[in-house]
């Protein structure tokens, strides 16, 4: 009996110290959770959230002090995948996400002022000095940086147009 | 189907125990008995520029060009494509969006074509001696002639000719299984055109360096088989092979496995074997493209369905909208009342269209209007795990257990069941005692994965995009300090050397004027 005791307590005690020792010298630097986080996130550094760029959210929705849903371009589905991977609940009636948007430069009202081009974290602005702008719509990435600088509204957030190639037929309704 | 063969399927299931697939009623007759009605050229065609899988074609005309019959109005982009022709003579009027043979209602850029009436054919290029071609030159002429898989998936066959010579086949396998209810074009064009089938066939052997061809065909279509038995007795390098009837055997993993005995891979493709399929439409596409340098300008279609009034193949130009088609063939009875749903292509795999003004395309094999009797409408019950669809999946997966992942949105373990080996047959949703939509499950999560994929290559190329500005931004940043730094360093040299100069030269009168004094 009393063997069996000092056998575990012993035991127990070298595999907490060993612990501790590892704790101390194979500390990992900076935690795993936010470059994963990184790795999920648009990564266009928009700074919609209110953080300095994404790696500045991914750390803020480590620590707690931002919710999953920060990320205005991710949409649903990344604060579904966030959410996910903390094991946090999600409040999705928070965000309005209804699919995808793009920006989009209405000609007859742009000046050519070339204050978009500027702000847009993806260079998907095309446009010289008094010349029409347009949006590449492969590169845009939603972030709406663009929208408050154009000084005549020319530009306007649009749906994604649904096309032939990248239709999804709907779930069946659930039996 | 008679006693005997249902018998001999009987008895070929449970000793074999290869009992993959369905029986549906096949509905072929009357329709497959009359004969082909040819259906003049209406006013417009309406010409989609992507009527096959790959990049959508370019058009080469400009609205208002008068073409004639077979000139180019959209040739090939990319690796696989296919140009489009004039399917008549008369004049471009726009080139605008139609409405695509497509469960969506979605619409496609589309060239209209006004027909003049005349009807004449542009300058032919025909070949006497096709067999002194080379392979590539065949191949060229298919794919100039814009010849694709006439079986529905629409595959460029230049594209797959030249890749079968490239992967050195053996065997061509040709697809006459017709196996979808309703449809009859396949069965019609064998019994009317053996001949011509059996030298596409030929010149595709060539095309191909394959050394056979099996020609399969279902066993409820006997006329068929004689026919084609006839035309290729004298060719021993083309067999006849009649194979059981049962959905889905003309799915190309199938047909190859019951004509070969060897199963495709899980993530090969047919070429991995030595084997390549093609459909015999297809093979009296690539006779016509390459004996007389037509082009691809009408096919065969089925109208059928319990809603028409005179079930039958007609043969249409590319392009001509299904209402006339319809409208030619005798129209709906009782001008369409009772019709439940419009299909185009097969009851099992073909789309669901919104409305009957759809063109046409390539790979339209039938035309049918399905009354309420005929379609299955109804409301799903919970799964009671019978096993029907396993033992129904011709593919060997458990679309139960698929399904329930799906439904909760577990595509990941969807995958691992083995989601991408599905075909999207049908069998397990026809099968389901509960009347579950499984097939429509699987089509879903397959377009939900690819939108996931897109989804994905497209962040990582705006990151990599918005790493590139960054970049960029810093360079500009360091130039300029750079260029700043460079001006202040002139700036503070000229200085330098100024006061230098300066004090040089105050110094050299104060020498002179030292020298002055010692003079």
């Amino acid at each position: 009996m009393i063997a069996a005791v000092l056998s575990l307590t012993l035991l127990g005690a070298a595999l907490g110290i060993i612990l501790g020792i590892a704790n101390k010298f194979l500390q990992v630097e900076g935690n795993p959770v936010v470059d994963e986080l990184i790795a999920m996130m648009p990564g266009s550094n928009c700074g919609q959230c209110g953080f300095p760029g994404c790696s500045g959210a991914a750390t803020a929705i480590v620590d707690g002090s931002a919710p999953p849903t920060c990320c205005p371009p991710g949409g649903k589905a990344l604060a579904v995948a966030i959410a996910a991977k903390l094991g946090l609940a999600v409040d999705l009636s928070a965000i309005a996400d209804d699919g995808p948007k793009i920006a989009v430069i209405a000609e007859e009202l742009c000046i050519g002022c070339c204050r978009c081009s500027k702000v847009c974290p993806t260079d998907a602005i095309l446009g010289a000095a008094k010349q029409i702008h347009n949006v590449f719509r492969e590169a845009c990435t939603g972030c709406s940086s663009c929208i408050e600088k154009c000084p005549t509204e020319a530009l306007v957030m649009r749906p994604v147009p649904v096309t032939l190639q990248h239709w999804v037929m709907p779930k069946p309704l659930a039996a | 189907m008679g006693f005997m063969n249902r018998f001999k399927h009987f008895l070929g299931d449970q000793l074999l125990g290869n009992n993959w697939g369905v029986h549906p009623d096949d509905h072929k007759r009357p329709a497959a008995d009359a004969p082909v009605r040819v259906m003049p050229v209406p006013a417009r065609l309406y010409l989609p520029l992507q009527q096959h899988l790959g990049g959508a074609a370019r058009p080469t005309v400009l609205v208002g060009q008068k073409v004639s019959k077979g000139e180019l109005l959209a040739e090939a982009t990319g690796m696989v494509s296919a140009p489009l022709h004039a399917p008549t003579s008369g004049t471009v009027v726009a080139v605008t969006e139609v409405t695509a043979p497509h469960p969506s209602g979605l619409s496609l850029p589309a060239i209209i074509l006004e027909a003049d009436g005349a009807d004449e054919w542009c300058e032919l290029t025909a070949c006497a001696d096709p067999f002194a071609l080379t392979p590539a030159d065949i191949g060229r002429r298919v794919a100039a002639a814009g010849v694709v898989g006439l079986g529905g998936a629409a595959f460029p066959s230049a594209v797959k000719l030249g890749g079968a010579l490239r992967a050195e086949v053996t065997t061509l396998v040709i697809n006459g299984g017709e196996c979808e209810p309703y449809l009859s074009c396949d069965d019609r064009l064998m019994r009317d055109a053996a001949a011509g089938i059996v030298d596409g066939i030929r010149l595709m052997l060539h095309a191909t360096g394959a050394r056979v061809a099996l020609v399969g065909i279902e066993d409820n279509k006997p006329e068929a088989i004689a026919a084609m038995q006839a035309a290729a007795a004298e060719f021993a390098a083309v067999q006849v092979r009649p194979v059981p009837a049962r959905y889905p055997m003309g799915s190309e993993k199938q047909l190859i496995q019951v004509l070969t005995g060897i199963e495709v891979p899980a993530d090969g493709r047919p070429a991995d074997i030595g084997v390549i399929v093609h459909n015999v439409a297809t093979a009296l596409a690539v006779r016509a493209a390459v004996r007389e340098g037509k082009p691809l300008i009408s096919r065969l279609v089925t109208v059928n369905g319990n809603c028409v009034a005179a079930p039958g193949n007609v043969e249409v130009r590319i392009g001509t909208l299904a209402e006339e088609v319809i409208a030619f063939a005798g129209g709906l009875k009782g001008d369409g009342l009772g019709l439940a749903r419009r299909i185009m292509g097969g009851p099992m795999m073909g789309m669901q269209i919104p409305h009957w003004r759809v063109p046409v395309v390539k790979g339209s094999s039938g035309i049918l209007a399905l009354d309420a009797a005929e379609v299955a409408a109804a409301e799903p019950d919970p799964c009671i795990r019978c096993g029907s669809c396993v033992k129904a999946c011709p593919m060997g997966l458990l679309p139960l257990e698929m399904s329930a992942r799906i439904r909760n949105e577990a595509y990941g373990e969807a995958i691992d069941y083995g989601l991408k080996d599905c075909i999207a047959c049908g069998c397990c949703a026809y099968v389901c005692p509960s009347k579950i939509p499984l097939v429509q499950y699987f089509v879903h999560a397959k377009g939900e994965l690819a939108a996931q994929d897109r989804a994905k290559l497209r962040g990582e190329a705006t990151k990599k995009l918005a790493l590139q500005r960054q970049e960029r931004l810093d360079r500009e940043a360091r130039e300029k300090a750079e260029a700043a730094a460079k001006r202040k360093a002139e700036r503070e040299a000229a200085a330098a050397a100024k006061a230098a100069a300066e004090a040089a030269a105050s110094a050299a009168p104060a020498a002179a004027a030292t020298v002055g004094e010692g003079v």
